[in-house]
């Protein structure tokens, strides 16, 4: 049964980001956040889909999301990632960086904190293109190439690395607290820009990452510059990859060519327990590296080439074909997804 | 030239002082207008300096249409999709099912509409209520296209579903204390039986009935007369012409109690006697009831002649709206629509449609999901594509127009068989891009289409920008991506100065690994070798860097200006064992220098 419904929200969706859920508790997230883009007057909103605890729910209902609140957002906003609780930080092309607080009792939002310009050329501004933090600090990379480190409570930046790149830097994640990684260019043939990186959430060392040809690949980070395993996944570039934080055997993409992928690993060759509605594709990773030896139980199913030892599953988890979807977040089972046909999409039974 | 079928409207510009003379420019969607110093002679004057932009079309900026034009091309790329070859019967009902999920999207703006309640917004929902109500029209005769028998039955759905005061007024009357006292009780009954709703009626009829225990031979005999109404069942096994006998029997029973005048005692039931037997007349007095002229055409066909065929519509139609419209009162643009309609005259309807509204939306949707159906036959036009393309065309263009909404218009384009590619092109350049991820999109839209000129274009001024900006590695990546030699070569020609300027090199990563695309020109060809030279130096590997250098001067990729700095990077060579090569080397220089 398919459970996913379109909500339209006309504005065209670049960012979207479920609120944390504390550990402690199996809630399922509630509230997400969205930012949109190529708006003359853009927008951050807080949405809620209700889930304070209804585990009962009959099987097909599903509420649309319901706005809480928005906020004016001066340019596109390119990045946006949960602070805390209340908090979001995003990033704009006018090269601005703000934090954003929900006031969950009144429910507004106001500007908590902001560095307009901190990326920019000499004489413009520079889009500021991906941003990841771990309270309080802040990190964010540029179309100027520079990386650049702030505290959530201070005024100025901690650190600037200028010239990091002299291409633009797509996107950043933390590889350990004190490391970051970048994303910029890789080769196989033919140089491509890579857009999305994400880490493993338990094994800090496996790194997978999406590219303009649409290409899933899996990195080792300690071993060498070429990637694990390359995956054809879309046939557009892909424009956010994420591990399942709980389940990290599940990964999900999505991509400019409309389509929402969930992959999965087993490492069994029976086929899975379960079969999502939808299109299905059994894809075999391609491996341009065989792994290293080694105790094999060790390693990730994601870094085993070889097809007998795993097997991966992929579903498409979009009904039909739709404009690019930007941006995907995935948090116990719950998905959301925004796309450029104005539309979020909200799965709130994730088979993981 | 054709005549024109109206006047033009006229706008006024509020700001624009009074006399002077407006200058003008035309733009894709809006014209601009600006105030000219041109004076009539005697008169004062100063430059004004605001221009003015005039929309014709405000409904693409609206928050809750945008999700009408959203959801409907989501619906209209599904419509392309649909095969060919499937039977016509499978086709029917699925271009059904995509009608009344594009009226499904209207009236879900029609609600959220209403719900903001906002006095300016009144306009809108009157005209999307109009839009429904002819597409369902639409729907009803063109495209499930019923014979004689369900034809009526559909056209009372349609009724019905566009008379929603009814129910409203019925709960009021239901909920108050006594139903069957309320004032407008028998207006509540009468209109279920103009409707054809005679459950309802029936069951609204027994509470006046216990009310008057004296006269309920005569609610029975009402009761009896409403049950036994024939209505025709398509998927019975009944003929029309059966159904017709039957009917007819019923008609001559009604007016058999007429005649009786079993009803005298009651006025109200006598009307409804009346009402079921088809007078005219008595139809006529309950004009605030029936409302429009074409609830009339229904209820009167409803009980005068059930199995009307489709092509008799047109004369009852004719009929009632001269009936029930006064001579005073000039008919609207709906009612020459829906009459036009009724004539099946599809193509009146789309003409007085375009005009009517100032938005292409509907006749653009409309006549594809016609077009799918077959239902229109080439109409060609002036400018050479048909009616159904030129539509597209002007919706799609419309579309071009808004900052966001111009990633739908791409589809529309794409379906667009004739001229759909050349307005992509033309109109694809204008999109502004002032983030790499938009310039990435719209790269990618044309490269999907094979347009190479655009690809080259765009990827031009991103390069630029970036060379603007000193990103110098963007820049080479922007024009590798459009194959474009002649930048490749401008850009690398600014690393080489770079690098005379500071001594080394910056964006080492890009250059080490441009693999193949490196031979897009022969300047980057030299810039990757000599950094590779360098890099081979540094790991002291001198005989491969010699080799290097040298093979680079005798291939003669290396620009004249540069020879000098491969002399100087020649010479620490000369401290190492590989001189001869190195001696070599300059005796070939020294060489090409004569010539």
């Amino acid at each position: 049964m398919e459970s996913v419904n379109a909500k339209y929200v006309s504005q065209k969706i670049s960012k979207t980001r479920w609120r944390p859920v504390s550990h402690s508790s199996l809630q399922q997230p509630d509230i997400f956040a969205t930012g949109s883009w190529d708006n003359e007057d853009n927008k951050i909103s807080f949405w809620s889909i209700g889930n304070h605890g209804s585990s009962g729910m009959d099987e097909g209902f599903e509420g649309d999301p319901q706005l809480l609140c928005e906020h004016k957002h001066d340019g596109d906003v390119l990045d946006l990632q949960f602070l805390d609780q209340d908090r979001i930080v995003t990033t704009s092309s006018t090269g601005a960086v703000t934090i954003f607080r929900h006031h969950q009792n009144s429910q507004t939002i106001s500007v908590s904190q902001r560095w307009p310009r901190v990326h920019r050329y000499p004489c413009d501004n520079a889009p500021c293109t991906g941003v990841v933090c771990s309270s309080p600090e802040i990190v964010t990379v540029g179309e100027d190439g520079k990386i650049i480190v702030f505290r959530a409570d201070q005024e100025g930046v901690i650190r600037v690395i200028e010239n990091a790149d002299s291409s633009t830097i797509h996107a950043v994640t933390y590889l350990r607290t004190t490391e970051i990684l970048t994303c910029i260019l890789y080769l196989d043939d033919v140089l491509l820009p890579l857009h999305c990186v994400d880490r493993h959430p338990n094994q800090q060392h496996i790194v997978a990452t999406g590219g303009q040809d649409g290409m899933l690949c899996v990195w080792d980070v300690r071993q060498g510059s070429t990637p694990f395993s390359l995956m054809e996944a879309h046939s557009a570039e892909m424009w956010e990859v994420h591990f399942h934080p709980t389940n990290p055997d599940h990964l999900f993409t999505c991509s400019e060519d409309g389509s929402l992928l969930h992959w999965e690993t087993s490492t069994h060759s029976d086929m899975p327990s379960f079969l999502q509605g939808g299109r299905n594709n059994s894809m075999i990773s391609r491996s341009a590296m065989a792994p290293a030896g080694g105790n094999q139980s060790l390693i990730s199913t994601w870094l085993s080439g070889d097809s007998s030892k795993g097997r991966l599953e992929t579903t498409h988890m979009l009904p039909s074909q739709t404009l690019s979807v930007n941006s995907l977040d995935v948090l116990g089972q719950c998905l959301v997804c925004g796309t450029d046909g104005e539309a979020i999409f909200v799965n709130r039974q994730v088979p993981v | 030239m054709e005549e024109l079928d109206v006047e033009p409207a006229i706008t006024n510009i509020p700001a624009a002082s009074d006399g002077k003379h407006l200058g003008f420019a035309w733009g894709p969607g809006d014209i601009l207008a600006y105030e000219t110093l041109y004076m009539a002679p005697g008169a004062k004057g100063s430059g004004c300096s605001f221009i003015h932009e005039v929309r014709k079309d405000e409904d693409i900026y609206s928050p809750i249409l945008r999700k009408l034009f959203n959801e409907s091309h989501h619906i209209f790329v599904g419509l392309q999709t649909i095969r060919e070859d499937l039977p016509s019967k499978n086709k029917k009902t699925q271009f059904v099912s995509i009608s009344k999920n594009y009226r499904s999207v209207i009236r879900a703006c029609m609600e959220e509409l209403q719900q903001v309640a906002a006095s300016v917004l009144v306009l809108q929902v009157s005209i999307l209520l109009a839009i429904e109500l002819i597409w369902n029209l639409c729907e009803v005769l063109f495209i499930d296209a019923a014979p004689a028998g369900p034809l009526l039955l559909h056209l009372l759905d349609w009724v019905r579903l566009h008379k929603g005061d009814v129910d409203e007024k019925a709960r009021e009357v239901l909920q108050s204390e006594s139903p069957a006292e309320h004032h407008d009780y028998w207006d509540v009954v009468v209109s279920y039986v103009l409707q054809g709703r005679f459950e309802e009626a029936r069951q609204m009829l027994v509470k006046q009935a216990t009310l008057q225990p004296a006269a309920r031979n005569m609610y029975k005999l009402m009761d009896t007369l409403l049950s036994k109404m024939p209505f025709y069942n398509p998927g019975g096994t009944q003929t029309l012409t059966e159904f017709d006998v039957k009917w007819r029997h019923w008609h001559e029973e009604v007016d058999r109690c007429l005649q009786d005048n079993s009803f005298a005692s009651n006025q109200h039931l006598e009307i409804i006697c009346k009402i079921l037997v088809g007078d005219e007349d008595t139809l006529l007095e309950h004009k605030e009831l029936l409302s429009t002229w074409y609830h009339f055409l229904v209820t009167r066909l409803l009980f005068c002649h059930p199995t009307v065929k489709p092509t008799e519509l047109h004369y009852y139609a004719q009929s009632c709206m001269t009936m029930f419209l006064d001579l005073r009162s000039v008919p609207e643009p709906l009612d020459s629509i829906l009459l036009a309609a009724f004539e099946f005259d599809i193509h009146q309807v789309i003409k007085d449609c375009s005009i009517a509204l100032n938005n292409w939306w509907f006749v653009a949707h409309l006549t594809d999901l016609l077009d799918h159906c077959k239902l229109l036959q080439s109409h060609n036009l002036h400018f050479g594509s048909n009616l159904r393309e030129f539509l597209l065309l002007e919706y799609a263009s419309g579309l071009f127009t808004h900052h966001s909404l111009w990633q739908l218009a791409v589809d529309y384009f794409d379906n667009c068989p004739e001229f759909g590619h050349v307005y992509l092109e033309l109109q694809i350049e204008r999109v502004p891009l002032d983030t790499e991820r938009k310039a990435l999109k719209v790269l990618r839209i044309c490269e999907q289409r094979q347009m190479s000129e655009q690809v080259r274009s765009i990827c031009k001024i991103m390069a630029m920008r970036a060379l603007r900006n000193n990103r110098l590695g963007s820049a080479l990546s922007w024009s590798i991506r459009a194959k474009d030699a002649a930048f490749a070569t401008l850009i690398s020609e600014r690393f080489l100065q770079d690098y005379c300027a500071r001594g080394t090199f910056s964006d080492l990563d890009l250059i080490d690994n441009l693999g193949p695309a490196m031979l897009l020109s022969d300047r980057l060809t030299f810039l990757v070798k000599y950094r590779e030279f360098h890099k081979l130096y540094e790991e002291n590997r001198f005989s491969e860097a010699a080799k290097l250098l040298l093979s680079l001067i005798t291939a003669k990729i290396a620009p004249r200006s540069f020879w000098m700095t491969l002399l100087t990077d020649a010479l620490p060579l000369l401290e190492q064992k590989e001189c001869n090569v190195v001696v070599y080397l300059l005796l070939e220089l020294g060489d090409m220098e004569k010539i």
